[in-house]
């Protein structure tokens, strides 16, 4: 991580130089507001490393225009992995018929994912496509890759400049997807400056309108680091649809280790 | 070593197992559902007394669950009762899984009656050996009747190694002379027919191999034991023809892979399979291509393709199982990813060798909360005498069930 950031910094230290020869200073302007976005959204998530792994309840509520709900309810297991994306265990309580049905994730930084779905009643395991990154989660205003784990090398980012939103002095950073198969053209992310938080992100779809506005509030910290909402809502501006998430049973530092991630820890997910 | 470890295991298990009933820290989950289902059929049947036009059934699956030791040790019991108006057979008890799990870092002991589900194609389960097929519940041969196992599971480095006791044979089951969707003559299930002189307590075993590297799933396993496909012979019964069922002793060898290769899964599975009376290779191979959100909506199409051999092809008429010699099996799955989770599954099967082909679609979607409600069509087409699908090509049926979980 360190030593990735200090080659970006080289660089820009370089590419710095070089425009100062052609005495563009635009170009200057660029490579800052680029290395200025890059260092907000690493020192975003510098801060939220080192929970080693967690454990977490979800609560899924879908609404539709005419206020028509649906719920879904949701247990998950996270490993977190240093040098590539995190192991995941997710499974389902609601709805009831889908119950027990699990899925297994090993996401990765570049390239793409391994995922396992169980399906209890077949008492199946299968290897699912993870090129899906833009399909719906269960029917949700959330896609695949809103739920994946955030890592720097997923986006390439800009500066925009600061905001204050929910009363707090925030960071405005835009970040584009670097993966083609990505729904998104790019995504404003809304960091404030005190912790480093996420606050509230608006995506654009592949036309470059826009698409959907999440928006995260209830924030709590755990084990005197870590930040984590309580509460975070999607709200699609194209079909009026919403999903709200609640979390709730949140605990770190579980012990959970890689022999809680394979295919048997996923056909025994209860 | 390892397995007398385990034994002990399982034994210690059986004591703790009555912990949870002492009120210690445990959890316990009970869920169920219920179902409705009527098949409508397009023709009258092809043999007399079969039942006419309709056919309904009611069945209901709990579930209950209890775990302790923080999730090392838990039980499940899941019964399972379907009732059905006409057929005698269908109308059955079956007790899906009464078993218990004790899981330790890099092994888990699992004992008791179980479903295990081997393999990765669609269209057919030439891999799946462990449990047998519960006829009577539909004819696609996806349902399993519960097994009583032994199962020692260890996760390595290089894979997971499951070893399996298997004692208890299960008989498949068959529907009486009432039921659509049979042979012409009616299956006898009274006088069983074994080669073991064990019988149905004849001990099984199996060794399963299974393993992800990286785009690449891969399994394989040896199994010895009784063969889950009984012989039918025609056979006089107290005035009439009957079938009557033998089961062979067999051995069988097994492989799957799965290729994970972005949109596209390339699908094979391949059998080796020595009985007494013949040796046979048998695969299925093809794969699943997924369109994802088609035309800029949340639909995704899939495309399937898969193709089934046997090397005994056309010869073994008499032999059991031989109804995918030289089949070409097409499909589309679509999915809506609505709230409802929407779902329509297009099938066809045609047999190259005769001119047999059968259609299916299926159509599902959650309704409210706790109801799923699903449509199947089915219909059949056979000319050629000497084709499986020949003896119901006269039961195209529409299949409405309705389920309701808790």
């Amino acid at each position: 991580m360190f030593n990735k950031r200090n080659i970006s910094a080289i660089f820009t230290v370089f590419a710095l130089s070089m425009a100062s020869h052609s005495e563009s200073s635009e170009i200057a302007m660029t490579q800052d507001a680029e290395q200025l976005g890059l260092q907000i959204s690493t020192e975003a998530k510098v801060r939220d490393t080192g929970w080693l792994d967690n454990t977490s309840d979800m609560l899924m509520i879908l609404r539709n225009r005419q206020g028509q709900e649906s719920t879904r309810e949701i247990r998950s297991k996270t490993l977190e992995l240093l040098g590539d994306g995190d192991k995941s265990l997710t499974t389902f309580d609601k709805p009831r018929d889908v119950k027990g049905t699990s899925f297994l994730s090993f996401s990765h930084t570049v390239g793409n994912d391994d995922q396992w779905l169980y399906l209890p009643s077949l008492k199946r395991v299968k290897r699912i496509s993870s090129r899906n990154k833009s399909g719906p989660f269960m029917g949700s205003e959330f896609s695949f890759e809103d739920l994946s784990s955030f890592e720097i090398p997923k986006y390439s980012y800009k500066y925009l400049g600061d905001e204050e939103i929910q009363g707090l002095d925030s960071f405005k950073v835009e970040q584009y997807p670097v993966d083609k198969n990505s729904g998104y053209t790019r995504r404003i992310v809304w960091i404030d400056k005190a912790e480093y938080r996420v606050l509230k992100i608006d995506f654009y779809d592949r036309k470059n309108s826009l698409l959907k506005t999440l928006s995260y509030s209830d924030y709590k910290q755990y084990l005197n680091k870590f930040w984590r909402a309580d509460l975070a809502l999607m709200t699609n501006h194209q079909n009026g649809k919403s999903t709200q998430l609640q979390w709730s049973n949140y605990a770190f530092k579980t012990g959970l280790n890689d022999a809680d991630f394979n295919r048997n820890t996923l056909k025994r997910a209860h | 070593m390892k397995w007398v470890r385990g034994t002990n295991s399982a034994l210690m298990g059986l004591v703790i197992m009555l912990q949870p009933l002492n009120g210690a820290a445990s959890d316990y989950e009970f869920s169920a559902k219920v179902g409705f289902e009527q098949r409508l059929f397009v023709d009258d049947g092809q043999y007399s007394d079969q039942l006419e036009d309709t056919q309904a059934s009611v069945f209901i699956e709990p579930e209950f669950y209890w775990s302790w030791s923080e999730g090392s040790d838990s039980l499940t019991f899941k019964p399972f009762y379907r009732q059905d108006e006409f057929d005698q057979e269908r109308s059955h008890f079956d007790i899906r899984e009464l078993s218990y799990i004790h899981v330790s870092n890099n092994w888990e002991l699992r004992a008791g009656i179980r479903k295990e589900f081997w393999g990765v194609t669609e269209f057919q389960h030439l891999v799946d050996v462990i449990n047998q097929t519960d006829g009577v519940e539909d004819f696609d041969g996806e349902d399993k009747l519960g097994q009583l196992m032994l199962n020692l599971s260890l996760v390595q480095d290089w894979g997971i190694v499951d070893l399996y006791l298997l004692p208890g044979f299960r008989e498949r089951t068959f529907g009486d002379e009432s039921s659509r969707l049979r042979a012409p003559l009616v299956v006898d299930t009274d006088h069983i027919l074994y080669e073991s002189s064990e019988e149905e307590k004849h001990l099984d075993l199996a060794v399963r191999w299974s393993h992800s590297i990286g785009d690449f799933d891969i399994g394989s396993y040896w199994f010895q034991g009784t063969n889950r496909e009984p012989v039918l012979t025609p056979k006089f019964e107290g005035g009439t023809v009957v079938l009557s069922q033998y089961y062979s002793q067999m051995d069988q060898f097994g492989f799957d892979a799965q290729a994970t290769l972005g949109d596209w899964l390339w699908k094979f599975e391949t059998i080796y399979r020595s009985t007494k009376a013949d040796d046979f290779w048998a695969a299925q191979g093809g794969f699943e291509y997924t369109y994802i959100g088609v035309y800029e909506s949340s639909v995704d199409i899939g495309l399937l393709a898969e193709y089934a051999w046997d090397s005994r092809g056309d010869d073994d008429v008499a032999g059991a199982g031989v109804g995918a010699q030289d089949d070409l099996f097409l499909g589309s799955r679509i999915a809506f990813n609505d709230m409802q989770s929407s779902e329509v599954l297009f099938g066809l099967g045609v047999d190259l060798d005769h001119s047999a082909l059968s259609v299916l679609v299926e159509a599902n979607r959650r309704i409210g909360e706790s109801f799923k409600v699903s449509l199947d069509l089915r219909l059949f087409q056979s000319s050629e005498s000497s084709d499986p699908l020949y003896s119901i090509r006269d039961d195209d049926h529409l299949q409405l069930a309705v389920e309701y979980y808790f």
